[in-house]
């Protein structure tokens, strides 16, 4: 399948950058920071899902020796409500203002209250105990349902929807053609419901940061992020000083998967650092992550999908509702506009609900709320198929988006690969394999938009003839390791001599976050054009010393060669050569790009997934998996097959075991990785990886984004796989023990329909 | 901030003195693989830790003259692993202690640890009571030895008196024909917690079971000893009927919980069909198949 080139990098399992600190343990990540004089911060965090701030007396916690600062909301800046939005990227900043702290309103178990600074952790954590918050308890509702009713407890009065106070903060859909119209031609229509629970991104890594304030204001943050740049500017928001005096310095991460998208503890620690005069370092533990951070949204889909006897969808509609948590802003998106995508549909409504509850605010999680919508649309799918009596993939590659398709959410398809990636798993040896005894095979599609972007990059030869690039986006899913491949490859060095850094906001120009799995797409482009600006000089300064026309010089296997012997008789002059010349060549070579990049193509991926299942304890197991992904290029296959085996992985999770668990007090049961079951490496078979290449012809190097594709059509492939299994359908993850177990052990209902 | 001290005695006596002489306060330390996660969460501030691994007849792993072992209390499971023969004659026990944690926590958690920590789905638990061990204990009163099954109060609790020290297990001889398994139920496949765990302990004649224990865990506030359970698979010949028996016995003996582990009709369901899994097992070993 892998195109044939003759790169000597791109398409390489070069040994990645940052594999020796990290095996080692030598990487620094947020929480490895120290400084002289430093304190530390904690945050006092409201008990109660619901209720009104009457008033916070800090006073105590003041006075408790050791204690140095203490913040409420009345240091943070106001974005208030009535002024209307202030976005940041995806984020409003009036809802990330009240997020941080809470400010009339406590709206979720773990919403911060006031924060402290101490000597110790131990007397930061004392001192919270100290403050006296005077609550109105409200009532409250988390879960979809409740939180719709016409009369759930409102979380923002001044919300409205239909006219009302609603806890519906919005709406959107995608529409093409009239469905009425369409389901009449349909000879089989299949309508299902499916919940699913809210999930946690995941990350081993807790947030952390620690941030220091000098006298005149400089501030300097070391934290763990997915985007210094984001850290920077939302903490120049919240705490009113200017981005210039904010020097945000991106620790290696320890796992992000959209989660570290948006702070927590920046904005606090600043404010405590700026109160105190000392440096504080702030470090969640792993139960103020799993109650405070987001995760994505619990939901409830409906989707309905007709199709004619020959096997043509003409018709489909989905309605999906997110748990927003807190505060507005559920990835509805995601799921209404990528769960059809794979299919050419003439008559499609997709439409999603915004539900605020009284939870966490959610945060992006791997191509936000398009895995939950493709859950609902692909286990129909193969609802109708079998109705159909077809085979699944037939199905799909009979429906498949192609070349020239117009999407609901408006692009009309450039060359995509799709196709190819359902070709690829009908004809791998996985789906011709043969099955045993309660074990059974599903099948699943999915897209994610991907994006370009924002990106900055800066390339620099050394005086010794090596390369350094810096670029501004935190590295997660192995982006120093494909620059460098492909520096490596342009210049025709070793990749060994290109060291890929990531600057500090700085020392480096904008770059927007690592996200929609954009970061390769984007940054290659800055540094394939920085790249070729330095080539252009060295070709100068190679006919300058060999007074020829900077035309009759090429560069080749890393050095410069006259085109042709009519050029001249040259020796080539290498980059070593050229790099101790330089400063009497004029001076120093080095070149930078920022863009504002465009051109990613969206993402598809096909997966074929085996299930055995014990029917008496109810466990389901994944034995067999396939993910086939049409990844563009891939410049570091090792890589890309690490993103898409993490996305099974945390799918499977998300199918199997996965869940947030509620008290009947509206606190999470389950805020550690005891009880929240992510898969460990026993409970997973090798995930294995076809890797389509249809090259992107708007980047230099053919690179679309890969990263989040892998997780959307997982749940779907693992639930079908069951039904293939048990000829049992389930509706609501997560598939765990018990609920297994349950739906084999109901008396079989006679088949209403 | 309160101030914790750290003992690390020698002698047994010595433990039991500084144990006995701080009170309420005091903790022993085996393994810490639940003592110090509980510390660390904020669950328990102890003002003083006794350190039981200086003192050798608590990490002394002995085989009497007859066969019977003696396992000091704060041995850990790796240390058990390595021993050339307990686990031919305790495969369920061992296999029990070895499915504690993963690698890092095998290298310092006890069976000593998981008992006296009192959690219901304490994974060696059901296998010591399978085993029918008893337990020697010591206190400023003096030496005494209890049932396994006897020493769990209910979560989180113990039957000691205030000041006893676990010291060892001691396990009988086995005749002839003798095994036992354990099995556990867990969502994941490890570093997970019981959400029904069964211990079963056979001596079969002749294909015949002529002795039988079955302990089960994580379905009542303490692990049962289900008498019910092996009188069923006495006298049988583990036929369908006997199985059945014995697993309607475990899910009567239930007294579960609904909670984010489990509901209740899960676990009594599991504990039915576990004890006909282990029971297998365990036959199985003994018939040296
Ligand atoms: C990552 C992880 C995974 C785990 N997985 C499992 C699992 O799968 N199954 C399972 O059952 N448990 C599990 N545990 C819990 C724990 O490892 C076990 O309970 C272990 O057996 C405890 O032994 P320890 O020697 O570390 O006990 P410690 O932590 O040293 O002690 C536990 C308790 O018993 C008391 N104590 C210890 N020894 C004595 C004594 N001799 N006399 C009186 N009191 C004493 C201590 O004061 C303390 O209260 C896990 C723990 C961790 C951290």
């Amino acid at each position: 399948m892998n195109l044939v080139t003759n790169n000597k990098w791109i398409g390489q399992r070069t040994i990645r950058p940052d594999g020796m600190d990290k095996v080692t343990g030598r990487a620094q990540f947020a929480a490895d920071t120290t400084m002289p004089g430093m304190i530390w911060g904690k945050v006092l965090r409201s008990p109660h899902p619901h209720a009104r701030i009457r008033s916070i007396d800090t006073s105590k916690a003041e006075k408790l020796p050791g204690v140095k600062a203490v913040v409420t909301s009345k240091d943070i800046v106001d974005f208030p409500i009535d002024k209307g939005a202030v976005m940041l990227g995806i984020q409003d900043m009036r809802w990330m203002c009240r997020n941080v702290m809470a400010r009339d309103k406590a709206l979720f178990p773990g919403h911060p209250i006031a924060a402290v600074a101490a000597t110790t952790e131990a007397i930061a954590a004392e001192a919270c105990k100290l403050i006296e918050v005077d609550y109105e308890v409200l009532p409250w509702s988390i879960e979809i349902d409740d939180a719709i009713l016409p009369d759930a407890p409102i979380l923002h009065e001044f919300n409205k929807f239909d006219g009302k106070p609603s806890n519906i903060a919005g709406r959107l859909e995608h529409k093409k053609g009239d469905i009425a119209d369409g389901f009449k031609k349909a000879d089989v229509i299949i309508e299902r419901t499916f919940t699913t629970r809210p999930v946690h991104q995941g990350y081993i890594e807790p947030h952390a940061c620690l941030i220091s304030v000098a006298p005149d204001g400089k501030t300097t943050i070391w934290s763990s992020s997915q985007g210094q740049f984001m850290v920077r500017a939302m903490t120049a928001y919240l705490t009113g000083i200017p981005q210039s005096d904010i020097r945000a310095i991106p620790a290696e991460i320890g796992g992000g998967f959209g989660g570290k998208t948006i702070v927590y503890l920046e904005p606090l620690a600043t404010l405590l650092a700026k109160k105190s005069g000392r440096p504080v370092k702030m470090v969640m533990t792993r139960e103020e992550v799993m109650r405070a951070t987001g995760p994505t949204s619990g939901s409830k889909s409906t989707v309905k999908i007709g199709a004619t006897r020959d096997g043509k969808i003409v018709a489909a509609h989905g309605t999906f509702y997110l748990q927003a948590g807190a505060f507005p802003g559920s990835p509805i998106r995601g799921a209404a506009g990528c769960s059809f995508t794979p299919y050419d549909i003439p008559n499609l409504l997709s439409e999603g609900y915004d539900v605020c509850s009284n939870r966490s605010k959610v945060a992006a999680y791997r191509a936000p709320g398009a895995p939950i919508g493709a859950y609902a649309v692909e286990c129909v799918m193969d609802e109708v198929a079998e109705a159909l009596k077809m085979d699944p993939l037939d199905f799909r590659l009979k429906n498949a988006a192609k070349e020239g398709t117009k999407a609901a959410h408006g692009p009309v398809f450039p060359r995509i690969g799709y196709i190819e990636t359902v070709e690829a798993a009908k004809n791998s040896d996985h789906y011709k394999a043969p099955l045993g005894k309660l074990q059974g095979r599903g099948v699943a599609s999915g897209f994610w938009f991907n994006a370009g972007g924002e990106s900055s990059a800066q390339v620099n030869i050394t005086e010794d003839g090596n390369v350094v690039v810096t670029t501004g986006h935190p590295d997660i899913g192995g982006s120093r390791a494909g620059i460098a491949n492909i520096c490596a490859e342009l210049l025709g060095i070793d990749y060994r001599r290109v060291s890929v850094i990531i600057g500090d906001t700085q020392t480096i120009g904008f770059s927007n976050l690592t996200g929609g799995s954009r970061v390769l797409f984007a940054s290659s482009i800055v540094v394939t054009q920085s790249t070729e600006k330095i080539i252009q000089t060295l070709r100068e300064r190679a006919a300058k010393i060999w007074e020829i026309d900077p035309e009759a010089v090429k560069w080749e296997n890393g050095a410069a060669h006259p085109v042709s012997p009519n050029a001249g008789q040259f020796e080539p002059l290498t980059l070593e050569e050229l790099a101790e010349k330089a400063p009497a060549m004029g001076g120093p070579i080095g070149a930078g790009v920022q863009l504002n990049t465009t051109g990613a193509d969206g993402g598809f991926g096909t997966h074929v997934c085996d299930v055995e299942v014990d029917v008496d304890l109810g466990i389901a197991r994944v034995i067999r998996y396939t993910a086939v992904q049409d990844v563009g290029r891939a410049i570091h296959p090792g890589y890309v097959e690490g993103q898409l085996q993490g996305g099974v992985a945390q799918g499977i999770g998300w199918a199997l075991n996965e869940e947030y668990i509620y008290t009947k007090e509206g606190k999470v049961d389950n805020p550690g990785f005891l009880d929240y079951r992510m898969p460990v490496c026993s409970d997973l078979p090798m995930l294995d990886c076809i890797m389509v290449e249809v090259p992107n012809p708007k980047h230099p190097q053919g690179v679309k984004g890969v990263g989040e594709v892998p997780l959307v059509p997982v749940m779907a492939a693992v639930a079908n796989a069951i039904y293939n299994a048990l000829g049992k359908r389930f509706y609501a993850l997560p598939m765990s023990p018990p609920k297994v177990l349950e739906v084999l052990e109901a008396p079989t209902q006679q088949a209403a329909e | 901030m309160m101030e914790l001290r750290y003992l690390a005695p020698d002698t047994l006596d010595e433990a039991v003195g500084a144990f006995a002489k701080a009170g309420s306060a005091a903790r022993i330390l085996a393994g810490g693989t639940d003592l110090l996660v509980q510390m660390r969460s904020g669950m328990l501030k102890p003002g003083v830790i006794v350190d039981i691994k200086k003192i050798p007849e608590m990490t002394g792993i002995e085989q009497a003259a007859d066969g019977g072992f003696r396992i000091g209390a704060a041995v850990s499971g790796m240390a058990l692993a390595e021993h050339k023969s307990f686990g031919k004659v305790w495969p369920g026990v061992l296999e029990a202690i070895n499915l504690i944690g993963s690698k890092q926590v095998q290298g310092r958690a006890s069976a000593g640890g998981n008992l006296c920590n009192g959690s219901p789905a304490g994974d060696s638990v059901p296998a010591m009571v399978a085993a029918g061990a008893i337990v020697t204990v010591q206190g400023p009163g003096g030496r005494r030895e209890m049932r396994v099954e006897d020493v769990p109060a209910g979560p989180g609790r113990t039957n000691f008196k205030p000041g006893e020290i676990l010291v060892s297990f001691t396990l009988p001889p086995r005749p002839p024909g003798s095994s036992d398994a354990y099995l556990r139920m867990i969502p994941r496949t490890e570093m997970d917690i019981a959400v029904v765990g069964i211990g079963v302990s056979v001596t079969i004649k002749d294909g015949t079971v002529t002795a039988a224990r079955v302990g089960l865990g994580a379905v009542a506030p303490t692990v049962l000893l289900v008498e019910d359970a092996a009188k069923a698979l006495i006298g049988s010949k583990l036929d369908d009927a006997a199985l059945a028996k014995a697993a309607a016995a475990c899910s009567a003996a239930c007294r579960p919980i609904d909670d984010k582990r489990g509901t209740i009709a899960y676990r009594t369901k599991v504990a039915g069909v576990l004890l006909k899994r282990t029971a297998a097992i365990a036959a199985q070993r003994a018939q040296g198949k």
